[in-house]
C-alpha cells in the first residue's frame, strides 16, 4: 500500500514582538572582513592552478610570474602525455555507471520511499554502508577476484567497482523523491487505459525527474573524481584523469600538473552549475561528502 | 496475494542489493580472508591471527602502525573539528541578509564539486614553500627566502593533509547548516529574542541545539572520510609517520608477500574502526531521540 508522507510544517511565530538590535557599521565591516577571509581561504588555491598552468619561468618571490606562456597546454596535450585517452575513459565509465546506477536505483528507491516492510532497516543500512567504508580496503579486498574473473585491468571492471561507492547516494536521493510521491496519479493513470509504460514515462519520471537530476549528478561527479578504486581495480591499465594526474604530481612539472588539474576538474564544475537549479534541500548535498 | 504483491518488494531491491552484497560484501569478506593469510595462488590455505598479530603487538610494523594510527585519529579529529566550526561560522554569517548574499553563497560552494586529488595539489601550490603565501610573504618583505617559510605541508603533523580536509569539508558541512538554519527562519530567534536572549544566549540555546542533529551526522560523514581517505595524504605526506591507508597500500604493493597480508589487516582494522564508529553514533543518537 502506498503511503505518502506530509511534511507538517512548523508553526511560525509571526505575533512575536521583533526588536531589532542596532546594527552599528563596524558589525557590517567585520561581516565582511571575516566572509572575505574564509573565501580567500577558498578560492586562493584555486587561484594558483591558473596561475601555475599559464606561468613561464615564475621565479621566487614573483607574485604573478612575469612571462606568461602555453606551454603546458601544449605539453599535456601532446599525443604521449595520454590526456585524450584519460578523457575518454572517465567520460564513458562516469556516463555508464550513472545510467547503470540510476536504472537500478530507481525501484530500489522506491521500494525504500514508499513502502514498510520487514528488515527495512537491515536493508538500508547495507545500502548505505559503502559510503562509511573506505575505498582502500574495498578495493583490496576485490582485487583477488576481480582477477580470476578477468575484470582486473579492464574498463568493465573499473565501471563494476565504481557502483559501489555510487549507489548509496542515488538510492539515497532518489528515496527521499518517493517519500513525497503521490502514487495515487498512477493509478488514475492506469484506470484511463495507460500500461506500465506509459504511466511510467508520462506520470512517474516527470515527477522524480529532478531528483535524478540530482543523483545523476552525484553518481557522475563520484565515478569522475574515484581514484583509488580505479587504479587499483584497473592496475594501472585504465588511464582515468585522476588516475593520470595523481601519476604526474611526483616529479612532475607544475604548470602541466596545474594544466591537468584545470582539464579534470572543468567538467565537473560545468556539470555542477548546468544542474544547480535542481539542487536544493539538505537531502540533495549528502552526496558531496565523499568527492 | 498475488505473486506480484508478495514479491515485488524483494524484486525491487535485488539489483541494488546484488551490487551491495556480491561486490561490497565480497570486497569485505575476500579481505579479511586475505587478512587470516589466505593465498590460494601461492596454496597458503591455512588461516592464522599472525598479520594482526605482526601489526598490533610483536613486529617490525608495530611502531609504524600505531603511529600511523595516532597521526590517523589526530588528522580526522583535527580536521573535522576545524570543519565544522569553520562551518557554523560561515553558515551564521552566510545567512543573514547583505549586499553580494548570492555571490558570496556561491563562492563559497564553488569546490564541493572538486575532487580531493586536486585539493591537495591546491595546498601544495599555496603552501609549500615557494608557494603563493610564502611569494606574498617575501614580496611584502617577511621573509628572505623560501626556506625560512615555515614547513607546512609534507610536515610530520599533518597540517597540510588537515588543511586540504578543512577546504573540502567546511563547506560541505557549511551548506548542510545553512540549509538547516535556512528551513528555520529567524522566529525562534526572535521570540528567544524578545524574551531578553543575548547574541551568545541565542547561538548557545537556540542556534545550536537546533543544527546539531545535522551538523554531527555530517561531521561522522567527515570523520569517517578522513580516516580512510587515500589521495590526500599520499600527496601530501611523509614517509615516517604515514596515515594508515598509505601504508596499506604500501604493504600491498610490497613484492613480499607477507607484507601483503598485512597489508589487508591494517585495511581491516581501518574498516572496523569507521564500522564501529558509525554505529555507536547511530546508537547514540536514537537513544537521544527516544529519551526526548
Amino acid at each position: 500500500m502506498a503511503t505518502t508522507q506530509n511534511l507538517e510544517r512548523t508553526t511560525s511565530m509571526q505575533d512575536a514582538p521583533v526588536i531589532t538590535e542596532a546594527k552599528s557599521p563596524l558589525a557590517g565591516v567585520l561581516r565582511y572582513a571575516a566572509i572575505g577571509l574564509i573565501l580567500l581561504f577558498l578560492l586562493l588555491p584555486l587561484l594558483t592552478f591558473l596561475i601555475n598552468a599559464f606561468a613561464f619561468r615564475w621565479f621566487y618571490p614573483q607574485f604573478f610570474p612575469k612571462e606568461l606562456s602555453l606551454q603546458a597546454w601544449d605539453n599535456i596535450f601532446a599525443p604521449n602525455f595520454k590526456v585524450g585517452e584519460a578523457l575518454w575513459n572517465s567520460t564513458l565509465i562516469a556516463v555508464v555507471v550513472t545510467w547503470v546506477s540510476i536504472i537500478i536505483g530507481i525501484p530500489a528507491a522506491r521500494a525504500l520511499g514508499m513502502y514498510k516492510f520487514r528488515y527495512k532497516r537491515v536493508v538500508e543500512f547495507f545500502i548505505l554502508a559503502p559510503i562509511i567504508v573506505p575505498g582502500i580496503s574495498i578495493s583490496l579486498g576485490l582485487n583477488i577476484n576481480f582477477i580470476r574473473w578477468g575484470l582486473s585491468g579492464t574498463i568493465p571492471g573499473v565501471m563494476l567497482v565504481h557502483l559501489i561507492p555510487v549507489m548509496p547516494y542515488v538510492v539515497l536521493t532518489l528515496s527521499g523523491v518517493f517519500a513525497n510521491y503521490n502514487a495515487d496519479f498512477e493509478d488514475q493513470a492506469r484506470t484511463l487505459g495507460a500500461g506500465p509504460i506509459a504511466t511510467f514515462r508520462y506520470v512517474t519520471f516527470p515527477a522524480i525527474f529532478p531528483g535524478i537530476m540530482v543523483a545523476s549528478l552525484f553518481a557522475f561527479l563520484v565515478s569522475w573524481s574515484q581514484y583509488i578504486l580505479t587504479f587499483l581495480i584497473g592496475g594501472g591499465q585504465v588511464i582515468t584523469m585522476p588516475v593520470l594526474l595523481f601519476s604526474t604530481v611526483p616529479g612532475g612539472r607544475n604548470p602541466n600538473i596545474a594544466a591537468l588539474s584545470l582539464v579534470f576538474i572543468g567538467p565537473a564544475i560545468l556539470i555542477l552549475i548546468l544542474t544547480s537549479r535542481f539542487l536544493s534541500g539538505k537531502s540533495a548535498i549528502g552526496g558531496f561528502g565523499q568527492i | 496475494m498475488t505473486f506480484w504483491e508478495r514479491w515485488r518488494i524483494p524484486i525491487m531491491l535485488a539489483p541494488t542489493m546484488a551490487i551491495v552484497i556480491i561486490l561490497f560484501g565480497g570486497a569485505l569478506y575476500y579481505g579479511f580472508l586475505q587478512s587470516l593469510g589466505w593465498q590460494p595462488r601461492i596454496g597458503n590455505t591455512e588461516l592464522s591471527l599472525d598479520a594482526y598479530n605482526n601489526i598490533l603487538f610483536a613486529g617490525p610494523q608495530t611502531e609504524q602502525f600505531w603511529r600511523g594510527l595516532v597521526l590517523t585519529l589526530w588528522v580526522s579529529f583535527a580536521s573535522t573539528f576545524l570543519s565544522a566550526v569553520l562551518a557554523i561560522g560561515s553558515a551564521l554569517l552566510l545567512r543573514q541578509t547583505f549586499v553580494g548574499k548570492r555571490v558570496a553563497t556561491f563562492l563559497f560552494q564553488f569546490n564541493l564539486p572538486i575532487p580531493h586529488v586536486v585539493a591537495a595539489i591546491g595546498i601544495l601550490f599555496l603552501f609549500s614553500q615557494s608557494g603563493l603565501i610564502s611569494r606574498g610573504l617575501a614580496q611584502i618583505g617577511v621573509i628572505g627566502a623560501p626556506n625560512q617559510f615555515p614547513i607546512v605541508v609534507r610536515d610530520s603533523l599533518g597540517i597540510g593533509i588537515i588543511l586540504s580536509f578543512v577546504w573540502k569539508e567546511a563547506p560541505f558541512l557549511g551548506v548542510i547548516v545553512l540549509a538547516v538554519l535556512q528551513s528555520l527562519g529567524e522566529d525562534y530567534e526572535d521570540l528567544a529574542r524578545s524574551l531578553g536572549a543575548n547574541r551568545w544566549q541565542r547561538f548557545r540555546y537556540v542556534i545550536l541545539p537546533l543544527i546539531l542533529p545535522g551538523l554531527l551526522s555530517g561531521s561522522v560523514i567527515v570523520f569517517a572520510f578522513t580516516f580512510g581517505s587515500f589521495e590526500v595524504p599520499a600527496i601530501l605526506g611523509v614517509r615516517f609517520p604515514r596515515m594508515l591507508s598509505v601504508t596499506t597500500d604500501r604493504f600491498f604493493r610490497d613484492p613480499d608477500l607477507n607484507s601483503r597480508t598485512e597489508g589487508m589487516a591494517i585495511s581491516m582494522i581501518i574498516a572496523v574502526i569507521v564500522l564501529v564508529l558509525v554505529f555507536v553514533y547511530q546508537w547514540l543518537s536514537r537513544r537521544a531521540i527516544r529519551q526526548e
